[in-house]
């Protein structure tokens, strides 16, 4: 028993280590001055730069037309993020919602119809979603980054079983009492999945926040690159001192890395709240 | 408030399944009706009806005086209380009472006049703020039924809502209800498999089987008169005792078995007849009776239940099973041989076609 709780216990601190470490590493670096990196390497102590190193990040502006900071491609990345989660969810719940409570003709294979779309990541249809974005003139916009990845089977498939699983008596209930459908879903369905709510947020934005390939086709505007997809590009044109701006490259991966990582951290308790007791 | 009328209402699922077949029912104002039957008999189907939750395939539903086929749940004027209570699980105790008045348009003031008066009624003024999982069962069912009451419906409908409680609990909900129900006076419609919740709750018992009404009555009425022999065998317990009999000569013999000193004039030449426990005697040594029927029986297993025992036993070859009340004080032997007896009036027949009842009046006289 208390040789297999320190194994358990091995693991899981060397796991931790294993995703930690780099972090660590890369924030660290961040916080040493490029001319000291290029002679050391990389760093695992702090080096006293942070505060110049982030301001010039987030505020001087980079790139070719020199028209972008950090700053913008954060809250580039954070429109990105929120309004592929949040877009996500509505739709989905809507989907789920009409497949589940309303009896139309072929329901359940328009349901599969979307489920087999699992089978189309957006690699794999990239170009027609392109030709389509492009078709309609959305290129270099927030709706056309946003709008063409919103659909989610995955999504659709989790509030379908969700919903599924609320019982029959309560949509009934709400009958009686006068809930129309429009009341029912807002004033019963919506608060009964917000533990389904937060998890599909965590996992969508996220997500949403790492795209990479499609940001990196539908933006040619530097304005709305978003970090992950600028970093690289503004770095770039940075590197023409002699010297790599090795820690504000650091600075970035670490901005970049840190929203999701508050996400995670900040739904983390309702998400197991939300698996510990059920509501039903 | 208002009375309730089904005319010869029907319900067929989509699947073909043949729920309810033509049921006939009214329902007066203030009454308590109770839908007793075993599980699959189409009773929550009825109510559904009903209540709106479930459309009508034939015939007509009428509430007050208006028929309600075509009319929402919500505007039928009713409440309805479910076995597994069905309350909000993300509202409060007093947003449970609540939501329904609201969605009505109600007045801030006169809704917390009414949840509050509906909670001290139902003695759950305590936890209004609690959300229903910190609730034991007792406590959710009294939600759902403050959840009915503060509506002040015309009717009730409830569908087993004491099935999910402990036994204890249920026979106290049980007397609540009815005093409840008395008190406010609202026609109530009420399911149940439980012969006993049955008897207990109602005004007027239906009993139904296989989609059809098999009798209406009150309690006593049904019970002392089973229009059938499903009726005889579903209400009371320990069951009325069923022996087949047979025409024998001037009389009646139990089939394959020994004779009953009956005689009687239907034309039937076989019938069955039934014995309730209750009203079969034991005979106490060579004791001369003038009871139109006495049987030898062989003692196979006792159940005492504290205030009585319940003797199972066979009647002679015939193998037939035969239960018998007895007081509780009494010692019997198993395989012991008991003579049992019963008065005229007590005996109950039924054609061994149909199983309906056959009327007696004047037709039996002791041989
Ligand atoms: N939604 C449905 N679809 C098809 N058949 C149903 C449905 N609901 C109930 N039934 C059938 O109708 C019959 C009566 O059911 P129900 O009214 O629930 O019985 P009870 O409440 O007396 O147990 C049963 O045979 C049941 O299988
Ligand atoms: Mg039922």
């Amino acid at each position: 028993m208390k040789r297999e709780h320190i194994f358990d216990h091995l693991i899981l601190i060397i796991g931790a280590l294993f995703m930690i470490v780099p972090v660590v590493v890369a924030f660290m670096t961040s916080t040493h001055d490029a001319v000291s990196i290029y002679k050391n390497g990389l760093q695992l102590t702090w080096g006293g730069h942070f505060e110049e190193t982030y301001r010039a990040v987030l505020t001087e502006a980079g790139g070719f037309t020199k028209s972008v900071t950090g700053l913008t491609m954060l809250q580039n990345s954070l429109i990105l993020g929120l309004g592929f989660a949040i877009g996500k969810i509505v739709i989905s719940m809507l989907a789920a919602y009409a497949i589940v409570y309303f009896r139309f003709p072929l329901g359940t294979f328009f349901f599969w119809i979307i489920f087999s779309t699992l089978l189309l990541p957006l690699e794999v249809r990239i170009l027609p979603s392109y030709e389509i974005v492009q078709g309609l003139g959305m290129m270099n916009s927030y709706s056309g980054l946003i709008v063409p990845l919103i659909a989610s089977a995955t999504g659709t498939f989790y509030f379908r079983q969700f919903f599924k699983s609320v019982p029959d008596e309560l949509v009934e209930a709400a009958r009686i009492d006068g809930a129309g459908p429009v009341k029912f879903f807002i004033d019963i369905l919506v608060p009964l999945s917000k533990t389904m709510i937060a998890a599909i947020f965590i996992i969508m934005f996220v997500y949403g926040w790492n795209q990479y390939l499609w940001p990196t086709l539908i933006t040619t505007d530097e304005t709305f690159f978003t970090l992950v997809r600028g970093m690289k590009q503004i770095l770039q044109v940075w590197i023409g001192a002699q010297i790599p701006d090795t820690n504000q490259a650091m600075a970035l991966a670490v901005l970049a890395m840190l929203p999701p990582v508050i996400i995670v951290v900040v739904f983390q308790s309702w998400f197991v709240k939300g698996l510990v007791e059920s509501e039903k | 408030m208002a009375g309730i009328s089904l005319n010869n209402v029907r319900k067929t699922y989509a699947g073909g399944v043949s729920a309810v077949k033509g049921v006939s029912l009214d329902i007066e104002d203030g009454e308590f009706i109770v839908l007793v039957g075993p599980s699959g008999c189409g009773k929550s189907t009825l109510l559904r009806m009903v209540a709106g939750l479930e459309t009508i395939t034939d015939g007509e539903v009428t509430i007050g005086d208006r028929v309600v086929n075509k009319i929402e749940p919500a505007d039928r004027d009713i409440a309805m209380v479910f076995q597994n209570y069905a309350l909000y699980p993300h509202m409060s105790v007093y947003n449970n009472l609540a939501y329904g008045l609201k969605n009505r348009g109600i007045g801030k003031a006169e809704i917390d006049r009414r949840v509050r008066e509906a909670a001290r009624i139902l003695e759950i003024a305590d936890y209004l703020d609690r959300k229903p999982r910190a609730l034991s069962g007792g406590q959710r069912q009294r939600v759902a039924m403050g959840r009915a009451i503060v509506r002040e419906p015309a009717a009730f409908l409830f569908d087993e809502p004491l099935s999910n409680l402990d036994a204890k609990l249920r026979v106290q909900m049980r007397i609540e209800i009815k005093k409840l129900q008395k008190s406010l006076g609202t026609t109530s419609l009420y399911v149940t498999h439980d012969q006993l919740e049955a008897m207990t709750l109602a005004d007027r018992l239906v009993v139904l089987n296989g989609g059809q009404v098999e009798q209406i009555g009150t309690p006593i009425d049904v019970y002392e008169n089973p229009a059938s022999t499903f009726v005889a065998s579903f209400i009371g317990s320990p069951a009325m005792n069923l022996m087949e009999i047979e025409r024998s000569g001037e009389g009646w013999a139990l089939s394959r078995g020994e004779g009953l000193s009956l005689t009687c004039s239907l034309n039937e030449t076989s019938a069955i007849l039934g014995l309730r426990p209750e009203d079969l005697h034991i005979i106490e040594g060579d004791g001369a009776i003038n009871d139109p029927l006495m049987l030898s029986v062989v003692v196979t297993a006792v159940e005492p239940v504290g205030a009585e025992s319940y003797v199972h036993a066979t009647l002679g070859e015939t193998g037939q099973e035969i239960i018998v009340r007895a007081p509780g004080k009494q010692h019997f032997e198993v395989g012991s041989v008991l003579k049992v007896a019963a008065k005229k009036e007590k005996l109950h027949f039924f054609s061994s076609e149909t199983g309906k009842a056959i009327a007696l009046e004047g037709n039996l006289q002791p041989a």
